[in-house]
């Protein structure tokens, strides 16, 4: 079997990181390995601003700050990119095979870092009643709809959850010239970031429902309304407080897991709760070698401190390897 | 003019389908006509693709005695059609001894009908061989006939088969008007009008509509709602067996379910609802689903449950009604089929032949009937050098459009190859977007795919049919 | 006038009250630290953002292309402009940085490219 010093999983700004960070602490052999056509992973479809403030101190757009380490990638010849690569195995002793366009490769790695990333909840995980119309979509969904494709899904929004991609969106459907009927929010105070609930929010007069959650989605080919009801600090249903919002468009922006359906695979522990590997120290694993960076570590709050734990990760993988 | 036919079947659901191909092996034309935008649309969508063993059925009943042969049929047919069957078998678990007594009837019951190799076993057996069951249970039945098939995938053989050999296949033809009798109707559809000389109808929740249409006004259907719930796949060996509680009058009760997919399913509640186009879960549904299955099986948890939906049960009374109506000669109803509906099937397609043998139609078999469907490929349900020879034959193959479920655009492309239109068309056949993520990390992409293949803008792409379009507006049309 | 504002120089989001005469702020009471003075003074006479969004291109690598403007713009004119990025077309390859719209509304900034798109 082939082997290779260090693999990593994912081009996205924890595993591009990783990677520059290895070379810069003497790995020779690094393959990088990307499913999608483009490294930058999510990044890409971040139109907005606020990226690198801390990192780069500059306020930067995603694609800005994806590409600046794009072009780094590029002028080192010791990382090998392999985009279109989809990893579909992954063991213990971590040999992994992964898929491209008209061929199915496995090798075994001597270091590995995966930067898998991470995903949106569903609402199905927020357990929301009622039907199952189109109309339902992810946040992040919602965003690679508008920014990429240029598709608008929806001309009348409801937004759960205020995360801080739920709030973005409800800036971008604005722009785009949807309305956006209200964000709602089971806290009493929004998960995101206070620049997003100003600049995205309150900037276009958003009707924002704090202490308040949707309990039934209406409609049978099209989302056509929701149930919103108030609740207490317990999250119990306050009597009498429900409405109806009349909406085509349900965005769900109720947090993000980590991707780690791989290393669970290989038979590392995930924590029941949070999906992330069970581990004292960042970024490794109960398997020797195999490091996990990024948000399919944890999932962080700003891309700026994936970078700066990415970077660790890439100088851990070194220190095992040399 | 109009096309003429032998047979005309109203309803593209697993009954329809499996009568078409039933009927694709006699020199008859036939063609079936579906409603929806796709088949198995209706009902069969949600099922709970349990094959019973037959138990849980009157001695005396029609659908008792379906069930058996259908049983015993849909073997045949999944080896044919390469569907994936899987013989799990059954127990309905007993908690007290007045439910162990109950279960002694139930098994005369069922042995009445035929249903073989039955075996009451007790606590020592089901904590070997069921380690998650509730250990307060006694004793159960054990049905080992009992298995799993995925209930659209039966659809889509069948359907496919039967197009195959002969069947025309109309979606978005809805029935609007039937005039005549046997020998001459006219079926005016939302797709043009057609003329027959039988028709059947196995239109599901809506089969007493098209009854009416026809001036058979018989029976009515009512539907019953049931709300189901699917566990993460990493639970697919949650349970070694289907595990029922003791059966109500009404229904079976809330069941743990394998799948042929994996992910196991909980559920089913039973509500009579007037709406028959009302799909919505209910908060309350949730509870009792979940603490039902919790007294099966104590582990299951609330925070494993990543998908949910309803469908509805077709009732007419406590039985199934198969029949020619004596005052309209020429029209069968394949009514009220209700559970053990997707078990009886082909069953019930074998006696409508008989029936329109019956009514004076010449079945002539043909010379050459096409029994076998090629196999659907599944990536990584193959060895993986087989995957390796796959994708280096057709590049798509290599090309993963859906990562949950890890299912390539070659798999895609062959599902609208061979008849999905829609974004839930697509989910029913390969899987993509039925995993964690809910299709938001593919969806964008089948769309493309579905667009490119279909030649069809992206604003017209649905979910599943007119109506649920996924996108408002395109840049591109300014 | 009193009006209230939730400052968003860092995660902290100080509630200001800012006393205002003719759209001048008079006093602000609530900040933790000078940047809030200044927040609140700006955003009260004279709210600016920078617009990011992302125009179509016409058989290019991708589809979109995100943009920003490459200053902050008023308020009051963010729709407006948006109304501009949706009528514009790219239809040659571009680097990062490039100037998509000139001088975007007469209001002194430019809508520049923030990603690299090729030819086909």
């Amino acid at each position: 079997m082939v082997e290779r010093d260090l693999v990593i999983v994912g081009g996205g700004p924890a595993g591009m990181a990783a990677a520059i960070s290895a070379h810069e602490n003497g790995v020779k052999d690094i393959l990088l390995l990307e499913r999608d056509q483009y490294l930058g992973g999510i990044l890409n479809q971040c139109v907005h601003t606020g990226f690198g403030v801390e990192y780069f101190k500059e306020v930067l757009t995603g694609p800005e700050y994806a590409e600046r380490f794009i072009k780094k990638i590029k002028e080192i010849p010791e990382i090998e990119v392999s985009l279109k690569t989809f990893v579909v195995n992954l063991a213990t002793d971590k040999s992994l095979t992964y898929l491209l366009p008209g061929k199915m490769e496995t090798l075994r790695a001597k270091t590995l870092i995966m930067a898998t990333g991470c995903r949106e909840k569903t609402r199905e995980m927020a357990h929301i009643a009622g039907t199952r119309p189109a109309g339902i979509f992810s946040a992040g969904l919602a965003q690679k709809l508008i920014n990429v494709e240029g598709l608008l899904p929806g001309n009348k929004v409801v937004i759960v959850g205020s995360g801080d991609i739920g709030l973005i969106m409800a800036r971008r459907f604005t722009l785009e010239g949807a309305k956006v009927k209200g964000v709602i929010e089971i806290e009493n105070v929004s998960s995101g970031l206070v620049r997003n609930v100003v600049q995205c929010v309150e900037d276009f007069n958003i009707p924002f429902y704090l202490r308040h959650k949707i309990t039934r989605i209406y409609g049978r080919d099209r989302v056509e309304k929701v149930d919103v009801v108030q609740v207490d600090e317990k999250g119990t249903e306050i009597t009498d407080s429900k409405f109806e919002i009349e909406c085509d468009t349900v965005l769900i922006s109720v947090g993000l897991i980590p991707e780690n359906e791989l290393i669970e695979m290989a038979g590392i522990v995930l924590d029941e709760k949070t999906n992330s590997p069970v581990t004292d120290e960042v970024n490794k694993t109960s398997i020797p070698g195999l490091f996990v960076c990024g948000n399919s570590f944890k999932v962080y709050d700003i891309v700026d401190t994936v970078t700066r734990d990415s970077l660790e990760a890439g100088r851990l993988a070194a220190e095992y390897l040399l | 003019m109009s096309k003429k036919y032998d047979v005309i079947i109203i309803g593209g659901g697993v009954v329809g389908s499996a009568i078409a191909r039933e009927l694709s092996r006699h020199k008859i034309e036939v063609a079936l006509f579906e409603k929806e935008e796709e088949l198995a649309f209706g009902v069969s969508k949600s099922n709970s693709g349990i094959i019973h063993p037959g138990t849980q059925n009157p001695a005396s009943s029609l659908k008792g005695k379906l069930c058996v042969k259908g049983n015993r049929l849909t073997r045949k047919i999944a080896r044919e059609l390469e569907l994936d069957f899987k013989e799990v078998g059954e127990l309905i678990v007993a908690f007290s001894e007045e439910e162990l007594f109950r279960l002694g009837e139930l098994k005369s019951e069922a042995e009445k009908l035929g249903v073989p190799r039955l075996k009451i076993v007790g606590h020592k057996w089901l904590e070997k061989n069921e380690p998650n069951l509730n250990r307060k249970a006694k004793a159960a039945l054990f049905a080992p006939t009992a298995g799993i098939i995925s209930p659209y995938r039966l659809v889509y053989g069948l359907s496919e088969n039967a197009q195959k050999n002969g069947v025309e296949i109309h979606t978005s033809a809805k029935a609007v008007e039937i005039d005549g009798e046997r020998g001459a109707f006219e079926v005016f559809t939302t797709d043009g009008l057609f003329e027959s000389k039988y028709i059947i109808n196995a239109a599901g929740l809506f089969a007493d509509d098209v009854a009416e249409m026809a001036g058979v006004d018989t029976f009515r259907i009512k539907a019953r709602k049931g709300e189901e719930f699917l566990l993460d796949k990493k639970w697919e060996d949650l349970t070694r067996h289907l595990l029922f509680p003791l059966p109500s009058e009404k229904t079976k009760g809330i069941l743990v379910i394998r799948t042929a997919d994996g992910n196991p399913m909980i559920g089913p509640t039973a509500k009579e609802i007037e709406d028959k186009r009302d799909l919505a879960t209910t908060d309350e549904g949730f509870k009792e689903v979940l603490s039902g299955a919790q007294k099966l099986v104590p582990g299951i948890n609330g925070s494993d449950i990543i998908a949910y939906f309803a469908g509805l049960r077709p009732a007419s009374g406590d039985d199934f009604i198969v029949r020619e109506e004596k005052e309209v000669p020429g029209f069968i109803n394949v009514a009220g089929i209700q559970s053990p509906g997707l078990t009886a099937a082909p069953a019930i397609a074998l006696m409508v032949v008989g029936i329109l043998k019956k009514s004076g139609l010449l079945l002539k078999k043909k010379k050459v009937f096409q029994k076998h469907r090629p196999k659907k490929m599944h990536l990584f349900a193959i060895p993986p050098s087989e995957t390796k020879k796959l994708i280096k034959k057709n590049a798509a193959y290599g090309d993963i459009v859906c990562r949950c479920e890890m299912v390539s655009k070659g798999e895609v492309s062959e599902a609208i190859a061979s008849g999905a239109r829609t974004l839930d068309g697509i989910k029913f056949r390969t899987r993509a977007q039925a995993g964690r993520c809910h299709g938001s990390f593919c969806t964008t992409r089948l769309m493309k795919i579905l667009s490119e293949k279909t030649e069809k803008p992206l604003t017209e792409i649905t979910k599943r049919g007119e109506g649920s379009e996924i996108i408002k507006k395109d840049r591109c049309d300014g | 006038m009193k009006k209230r504002l939730t400052c968003v120089e860092c995660p902290k989001g100080c509630v200001l009250s800012v006393d205002i005469e003719n759209c001048m702020v008079v006093d602000i009471i609530g900040s933790e630290c000078p940047k809030g003075k200044k927040y609140a003074a700006d955003e009260i006479e004279n709210p600016v953002r920078i617009l990011t969004s992302a125009v179509l291109t016409e058989g290019l690598s991708l589809k979109m292309v995100p943009v920003r403007t490459d200053k902050p713009v008023p308020k009051n004119s963010i729709l407006k402009a948006m109304e501009e990025v949706k009528k514009a077309r790219i239809s040659k390859a571009v680097p990062a940085g490039e100037i998509i719209i000139k001088n975007l509304l007469n209001l002194d900034v430019n809508l520049i490219s923030t990603r690299e798109v090729k030819r086909v």
